[in-house]
């Protein structure tokens, strides 16, 4: 059996996990490899901290086990800490550097770390940190966001840049593809010369 | 033959066009929805798909197609099963002339549900079979099976995936779509149709006749198969025969249970072959106690015996766990790992212009932690983070909780709180018991005009079909007064002031009083095109009193002593009606 290689994808309900999941198993298919995904639906995607599971030439299950994921890929900063236990010794991480503090934050005013301390808390995992909302608004449009940081992850990928590429086109919406592509490749771009 | 890409869900759909269904029918229910989402939307259907008001309705009106001799399929959640399970527990007697399958979805870990119960109990409780897929291509290519099933003996099937089935996703092989040609025709047969005592008596007599056969079909359809590799066994069902298969050691026989009933002389015979044998199963021990009866002196592990866990769902590091604990793996492939302590908590929460945020602020501010809020099942559950939910049971027991706590003496105020679908689901009941009983207490309607917390699905209230055919909606307002209630306004929860006075006003009359907080759902106003502009707060006006913040809306956020108002502002401009210094106001054009 071939052993699959297993992505986690967090962040918060509406940033776009699930689009992000479609374009790895579309670029899947392409290559004619297996995969299997996990996702989170219903009532807990309103703001909620969400988790996609992808396991690239997956044969059984859908779920990754805390401590084996190949690559942690986090649309925001706090949830790439609250997940991090899921990747493995010497695995890869591919965090946007930003965070968006949960409302109870605010309400409860309940004590909550900066951008700065968790990033220090994520060093022990050498993280590629990504300014998404920066490079997705040179891209075209913030909405971008989620396609410049699967770029930037695409480099420990493995499939064909080409095959997720094709990938995001096809699934974006029609009017969206020229800033989609335009996204993927400068997140691509920006891990490469990190 | 095609390859995609799908969600559990999406590939039974598709599963039914291969099946070429005739009828679908369903309530929306986390993990189940999807299932008719995709039908619905299907460009000119051949078929017929409704969503129906609640599970019962649903599935008497599949079992009524399939009497006509034509495929239906009927979904729902697990605890939707519940509220079908008068016609359920019969439907078994009646059998069907057409094919009939009852996909009830359950949902382990309760990640979207208010228990963890088993549709497998149902179906041996019903004597009906069951088919348990372990993953996304097993449940598509189960449908078909299920349908010929239900055919070949005549009775419904039930289909049951769990969540990490239903919200999974895979590589699914699928076949082509097969259009609906049947046309339903009933033939009068009161002997099958018409359970008076006479006839009843003899079709229980007939469904238990069936079991011996349909045990054998089962195993012969390769449903439950098994191979045998050692003296030690695992027998494994659903997801968690998917995760035993990862770890399985080579030299360990195994058999995975796919429907039931499982035919007893059948699994004696693989168990008689085994020294040990370990049984893997998510929430009841409907396997392992099947094959505890037949297992004679051979030690079996699992629920019973405390090696495997009762509630809460597998994973492969759980499956795991147990494996080792039983002496199946020597040791646990899988670190123990923690997460990060102390994090803040991101649970979900209602949108960021919801107006249930609103109508639960004005509630709270007329009877304050007083009173007492009986709650029910949708997005507005997540009230309980604003002190407003003090109890949910199951759909449309906020009125009955209501009435009932009013009439146990208890002298505080009873404010109840119910969606649009959940009232039309079953909450009427429970409004016209509580005013013909003389209950004292105030009803509030969440009326968003649309099922919202499985996915926008249309109701009678919504004036859409299921198929987007426009159709009259029901009038809330004439239903509650049709139930007898003399109080029954409605206001626009975003107007601050008029549902504070209507709030007022119910608390000092007696007797029940129906307030209807209506206003379209923000998520389905956005996709509909409203757009309202959004607000802004004047740094020099701000004073910092927290009063916008603590109305919780995740649009508002706190940094230097001042409010700020982020990007998920939909502009209902609530929060502007609040700030007591008029700090807030719509942003200028930019």
């Amino acid at each position: 059996m071939t052993k699959s290689f297993d992505i986690l994808i967090v962040g918060i309900g509406g940033q776009g996990t699930i689009l992000a999941s479609n374009i790895l198993g579309e670029a899947c298919l392409l290559e004619g490899r297996h995969v299997k995904g996990a996702e989170t639906h219903g009532m807990a995607q309103r703001g909620g901290s969400v988790e996609t599971h992808i396991r690239i030439d997956g044969q059984y299950g859908p779920l990754i086990v805390p401590g084996t994921a190949d690559l942690l890929i986090s649309f925001d900063l706090l949830e790439a800490l609250r997940y991090s236990h899921f990747l493995k010794s010497g695995g890869t991480m591919v965090v946007n550097r930003h965070m968006v503090l949960p409302t109870s934050v605010f309400t409860q005013k309940s004590p909550a770390p900066t951008e700065d301390e968790i990033i220090a808390q994520l060093v022990r995992f050498n993280p590629c940190l990504i300014d998404a909302d920066k490079i997705a608004a040179e891209a075209g449009s913030s909405l971008s966001q989620n396609v410049v940081i699967l770029g930037a992850a695409s480099w420990s990928i493995p499939l064909k840049a080409d095959s997720l590429l094709t990938a995001v086109k096809k699934l974006v919406p029609p009017k969206t593809v020229e800033v989609n592509a335009k996204a993927f490749e400068m997140g691509r771009a920006f891990s490469r010369t990190r | 033959m095609q390859r995609h890409y799908l969600l559990g869900n999406e590939a039974i759909a598709h599963a039914c066009l291969e099946s070429g269904i005739d009828f679908a029918s369903g309530y929306p229910g986390t993990p189940s929805s999807e299932v008719i989402d995709v039908l619905r939307v299907q460009k000119d259907p051949a078929y017929y798909v409704e969503w129906s008001v609640n599970e019962k309705v649903a599935l008497e009106n599949a079992l009524a197609a399939a009497w006509c001799g034509i495929r239906a399929i009927c979904t729902m959640k697990h605890v939707g099963l519940n509220v079908a399970a008068d016609p359920l527990m019969t439907s078994a007697y009646t059998g069907v002339t057409g094919g009939l399958v009852i996909m009830s979805a359950d949902d382990p870990f309760a990640h979207s549900s208010q228990n963890e119960q088993d549709t497998r109990c149902y179906a041996h409780f019903a004597r009906l079979p069951c088919l348990d897929p372990a993953g996304v291509q097993e449940a598509h290519d189960m449908i078909g099976t299920a349908f010929e099933i239900s055919e070949e003996f005549r009775l419904p099937v039930l289909f049951r995936p769990t969540t990490r089935i239903c919200h999974s996703k895979g590589d699914v092989e699928l076949g082509d779509a097969v259009p609906s040609t049947r046309k339903g025709e009933f033939h009068k047969d009161p002997r099958q149709y018409v359970v008076i005592p006479a006839h009843t008596r003899l079709l229980h007599k007939k469904l238990n006749e069936k079991q011996p056969a349909l045990k054998k079909r089962l195993v012969e359809r390769g449903l439950n198969h098994s191979t045998i590799k050692g003296k030690t066994a695992i027998i494994a069902s659903g997801i968690g025969a998917s995760y035993v298969q990862e770890l399985l050691p080579p030299d360990v026989s195994f058999m995975k249970i796919g429907a039931y009933p499982i035919d007893e002389d059948w699994l004696g015979e693989f168990a008689k072959k085994h020294e040990k044998i370990l049984v893997i199963e998510e929430l009841a021990p409907v396997v392992e106690e099947a094959v505890r009866q037949v297992a004679g002196c051979v030690p079996v592990f699992g629920k019973i015996n405390g090696y495997a866990p009762y509630e809460g769902e597998l994973s492969p590091a759980v499956v795991a766990a147990i494996m080792v604990k039983a002496g199946f793996l020597p040791k646990n492939p899988f670190a123990a790992m923690e997460p990060v302590q102390n994090l803040p908590m991101r649970p979900p929460i209602l949108c960021a212009g919801c107006h249930h945020r609103a109508a639960f602020y004005a509630i709270k501010k007329v009877f304050k932690d007083a009173a007492i809020y009986p709650s029910d099942i949708g997005c507005y559950t997540l009230g309980i983070q604003l002190g407003v939910v003090d109890t949910t049971i199951c759909m449309g027991a906020s009125i009955t909780v209501g009435s009932g706590i009013t009439h146990s003496g208890e002298p505080r105020d009873v404010v109840s709180t119910i969606g649009d679908s959940t009232f039309l689901h079953t909450g009427i009941q429970g409004l016209m018991n509580a005013v013909y009983n003389g209950a004292n207490m105030t009803l509030v309607i969440l009326d968003n005009r649309i099922t919202a917390m499985t996915g926008h699905q249309p109701n009678p209230n919504s004036g859409v079909t299921a198929t987007g055919v426009e159709t009259p909606p029901v009038s809330l307002d004439a239903i509650c007064r049709a139930c007898g209630a003399t109080f029954v306004e409605t206001v626009d929860p975003y107007d601050m002031t008029g549902i504070l006075r209507v709030l007022e006003e119910a608390k000092k009359k007696k007797g029940v009083k129906v307030i209807i907080a209506k206003q379209m759902c923000v998520i389905a106003a956005r996709r509909a095109g409203v757009k309202r502009g959004r607000y802004a707060v004047n740094p020099d006006l701000c004073t910092g009193c927290g009063t916008c913040v603590r109305f919780g809306c995740p649009a508002i956020e706190f940094a230097d002593e001042k409010a700020r108002i982020n990007d998920l502002c939909s502009g209902c401009a609530v929060c502007a009606r609040l700030c007591p210094v008029g700090a807030i106001s719509r942003e200028a054009k930019k």
